[in-house]
């Protein structure tokens, strides 16, 4: 069984796996990160987002042996403390009901807005219609992902700098 | 070999999170007002309705390991929170946390129910946590969550019991300043006494409030008192689940836990004949294999391995008897029995009136609605731990009580003896009443003598069957010289509920299949309902609104087809024949306002309306609608319009409508689980799709709440919406759509 390292959420982590273990059966199982979720398997739902170097990546497709030296960055590792403006964004408008696709959605948001700081509902709906929602949640998704993409505006204005924007992967 | 599962950074187990305290059998000194009360309700079956539903006792209160508790907390100098009755337990802190008996599927239940207790109980609600309690029968009673149920049935009984709380806490305060109860008040988490300007917070009085006898009947707030119930607030539930700490059942890690997945039966009626696991057990990570009840089980150290052994399984199948039955051959089935059904209704004479109106003046129409499944987003999975002492289950489950009988009835215990944490659920919909994934986990934790998480894989998910049933209906309607509908004759064939869950019918009627038909509201003189039974070998189950899920779409849109046929407005015909329905016309006429009836539309697009009463409240809604150029229908607007009574959460409410309407939009365009050859072909979102963000039209949610009896709010939403859409399409291209799903429209006028 060959031994992978793996850069998550910015900390070095050594597993042992077979070479075509998703990364989110890895990232569940084998490092206990549980945040993102398995829904589909197939790359229908995309439940299990996360990020590697930032870009919005379906972790149910991809193969342990195929991460590489990508920084993975799951919603874990999204804030320390649920202060990304999307997390603020999603408590402000209040988005989640069942609650089990949102680390998905909000791992999805945050790509958008690294390369498209103030998108259009457009660009959300073309961006965001990756992620299922059973319990019909897209209308709030919509608002809060304007919200966030507003506060961060605000944020860049003032002189208050913003934690983020430490982490690229993010935007 | 790999060492993949780090137990020793695994997360707590919710029952860690959850709750200080073992399982607290049944005690014997509950006194008779302890009991719930279970009475026969309407929806998803029996509902409980509690007369007074906390212990009346101290024992019973603070549960029989309390006093060893409080000898600990001396010995120690911690403090323990202090329970004040079965649903509210006061922290040394302040914080005050709700012990809910009903599953947090999305539908806000964990925020509804705790505002009840905070209102009564008078404290601040950022103070206020809220989580699911342990299933406990002699307590809560059946915890089954469904029906549109959790508020409406319990509301005065959560007050009750914050009042309660709150009585006592007053009463010990009163206590330890010697003075009279009547001169003290709870304020924000404290108790007063005005008088000499005392105050003493909640903290300071639970241990011993708890102590105290409560009262037989504790007075309520007024409704003018209110400054919980009807506001916005934030459900108590969303910061977890926007950093990943929410646990779900598959996030449940319990040290030592083996992952399982169970290979079934491909065929509809198929048996396992023999496997060989040499193969399977040979992949790193595969720890056993072996039959039970459902398939063979692949049990591992973690999904993957589970996963990669079950590809090399060798297992022969006896083949199902039904190898011929598809989609089309069930459609026939109900076809055949839609003319033998029993009458549901009967008023008038509909064949003198046929024969009166004629042929032009007459339309008989077949409307088919298929098989749905519920495809929540988190898939059906246990964990369960057996041992000598009994049984432990962490479980996303709308039914622990239910899930504790059938582990019990497996193990051969009694149900005392398994202890059910309720996790957060990742969808519900219906489809978690069932117990089916917990009996699975049972068998395989009984066998390894280890934790056993078992998952469905979404396509084992998928093809578990357990779907909203499918069938058939022959429509007869009619309209007079006028043009106004004089006849309504539905004959219904479908597969019965009832039957198939082993519940009573009365007169031979199953009401889940007949519900929204046999109390059609339009004042029409001539009507005849019928249902007949249809027996098949697929597994059916509650969805999401139940019959009402395709009886609102098959009446509202055979009622826009008999007003096209009598010439007459669909709107005005519906406040004409519902004269004696005030609450209709008001959500019809809110909506047609809201949605612009009778304003200029962008070219292409129609409108259409209908409205259906389920579980306790009315529902209007319109879809505006268009079709692209390859016949895909576009709905890009929805207004809706409920009337349920009084309102507890409204921002609940209005999630709920949008999810009802989301998910019954994503039924009438594309649902429909596919069988081919005695086989559930649909394994998944490609074949069973779901409305995407870019699917989903804008959503406007209106609340009529004046005051009437509190109505249901999880599933009230999802029927109008199939027939506001058919009915706009009906609008737009001149042709009805008599089945569902949609899909395409090839047919423009």
């Amino acid at each position: 069984m060959p031994a992978y390292t793996l850069t998550v959420n910015g900390e070095r982590r050594t597993v042992e796996a077979a070479e075509d273990t998703p990364l989110l059966w890895v990232i569940r199982d084998l490092l206990n990160l549980t945040g993102t979720k398995y829904g589909c398997g197939a790359g229908l739902c995309r439940a299990c987002t996360v990020h590697l170097d930032g870009e919005a990546s379906f972790s149910c497709q991809i193969p342990i042996a195929a991460v590489g030296a990508k920084r993975v960055t799951t919603i874990e590792g999204l804030s320390p403390d649920r202060s990304h403006p999307l997390q603020q964004a999603w408590i402000e408008e209040d988005v989640p009901q069942c609650g089990y696709c949102q680390p998905g959605q909000i791992m999805s948001a945050a790509a958008l807005l690294a390369r498209t700081p103030a998108p259009s509902d457009d660009q959300i709906d073309d961006w965001m219609k990756t992620n299922l929602c059973r319990c019909g949640t897209y209308n709030r998704i919509r608002s809060a992902i304007q919200r966030a993409a507003a506060a961060r505006a605000d944020a860049k204005v003032g002189t208050r700098s913003d934690a983020h924007d430490e982490e690229p992967s993010h935007g | 070999m790999a060492e993949p599962i780090d137990h020793a950074n695994a997360a707590p187990a919710p029952a860690d999170a959850q709750t200080t305290r073992p399982a607290t059998a049944a005690s014997p000194d509950l006194r008779r007002r302890d009991f719930l009360q279970i009475s026969g309700g309407v929806g998803i079956g029996l509902i409980v309705a509690f007369a007074l539903p906390f212990a009346a006792t101290r024992e019973a209160a603070a549960g029989p390991e309390a006093a060893g508790d409080a000898a600990a907390a001396r010995a120690t100098g911690a403090m323990p929170a202090s329970e004040l009755n079965a649903f509210l337990r006061i922290e040394p802190d302040g914080s005050v946390v709700c012990s809910i008996p009903k599953s947090e599927m999305g539908q806000g239940v964990l925020t509804s129910l705790a505002m009840l207790l905070a209102e009564e109980l008078e404290v601040d609600w950022s103070k206020i946590r809220s989580e699911h309690a342990i299933a406990n029968e002699a307590r809560y009673g059946r915890w089954r969550t469904g029906g549109s149920s959790s508020v409406r049935e319990t509301h005065d009984a959560y007050r009750r019991a914050g009042a309660t709380a709150r009585t006592l806490l007053v009463a010990a305060a009163a206590e330890r300043w010697q003075v009279a109860a009547e001169t003290c008040r709870a304020d924000r988490g404290t108790v007063v006494h005005a008088a000499s300007g005392r105050r003493l917070a909640y903290a300071e009085l639970a241990e011993r409030a708890a102590k105290l006898s409560p009262p037989a009947e504790p007075a309520l707030k007024p409704r003018s008192k209110f400054s919980l119930i009807g506001k916005d607030l934030r459900r108590l539930d969303t910061p977890a689940k926007v950093d990943g700490s929410a646990v779900f059942g598959l996030d449940v890690r319990v040290p030592g836990m083996l992952v399982a997945q169970v290979e079934r039966p491909p065929d509809l009626g198929g048996q396992l004949a023999s496997f060989d696991a040499k193969a399977a057990l040979a992949v790193p990570g595969v720890v056993a294999v072996f039959e039970i009840p459902r398939g063979v089980a692949i049990v591992a150290k973690h999904f993957w391995a589970a996963q990669s052994g079950r590809k090399k399984l060798a297992i022969r199948w006896t083949p199902g008897p039904h190898g011929a039955l598809d989609n089309e051959a069930i459609r026939k089935l109900c076809t055949a029995a839609v003319e033998k059904g029993a009458p549901v209704r009967t008023e008038g004479d509909v064949a003198r009136a046929v024969a009166s109106a004629g042929p032009k003046r007459t339309l008989e129409a077949v409307y088919d609605f298929p098989f749905l499944a519920h495809a929540t987003l988190e898939p059906m999975n246990c964990t369960a731990k057996v041992d000598a002492s009994g049984c432990e289950l962490w479980v996303p489950t709308q039914s622990p009580t239910a899930a504790a009988d059938a582990a019990a009835k497996i193990l051969g215990i009694p149900a005392d003896r398994v202890r059910v944490n309720t996790t957060l659920l990742g969808g519900g919909f219906g489809r978690r009443g069932d117990s089916d994934f917990v009996e699975d986990a049972v068998h395989i934790a009984k066998q390894m003598k280890a934790p056993v998480q078992v998952v469905y894989t979404r396509e084992d998910d998928m093809r578990a069957g357990l779907y909203r049933p499918t069938g058939t209906n022959l429509m007869r309607g009619a309209v007079d010289a006028e043009g106004w509908p004089v006849v309504w004759e539905q004959r219904i064939a479908s597969q019965s509920l009832l039957r198939e869950k082993g519940w009573p019918t009365k007169d031979g009627i199953d009401f889940a299949a007949v519900e929204g038909v046999k109390n059609l509201p339009y004042a029409i003189p001539n009507v005849f309902v019928s249902w007949a039974d249809v027996v098949l070998p697929v597994s059916i189950h509650w969805w999401r609104s139940v019959g009402s899920s395709q009886n609102g779409w098959v009446t509202e849109c055979f009622f826009d087809e008999l007003c096209r046929l009598g010439g007459k407005d669909p709107l005005a015909a519906r406040k004409h024949l519902l004269k004696d329905h005030p609450r209709h016309v008001r959500v019809l006429e809110k909506a047609a306002s809201e949605a612009g009836f009778g304003k200029p539309l962008p070219k292409g697009h129609a409108l259409g309306i209908a409205v259906h009463e389920s579980f306790g409240s009315i529902v209007a809604e319109t879809a505006e609608v268009s079709l692209d150029a390859d016949g895909t229908p576009r709905v890009h607007r929805v207004v809706c319009v409920v009337d349920c009574g009084e309102v507890v959460h409204p921002a609940g409410v209005r999630h709920q409508m949008e999810s009802g309407i989301t998910m019954g939009l994503s039924a009438a365009l594309w649902g429909e689980v596919a069988i081919e050859k005695g086989r559930i072909v649909t394994t998944n979102y490609d074949r069973y799709p779901i409305a995407r963000i870019d699917q989903t039209p804008r959503i406007e949610t209106f609340i009529i709440a004046e005051g009437d009896a509190m109505g249901g709010i999880g599933e009230p939403g999802t029927p109008p919406i199939a027939p506001a859409i058919c009915n706009a399409l009906l609008a737009l291209t001149g042709k009805p759509i008599r089945r569902l799903p949609i899909g395409r429209v090839t047919h423009m006028t």
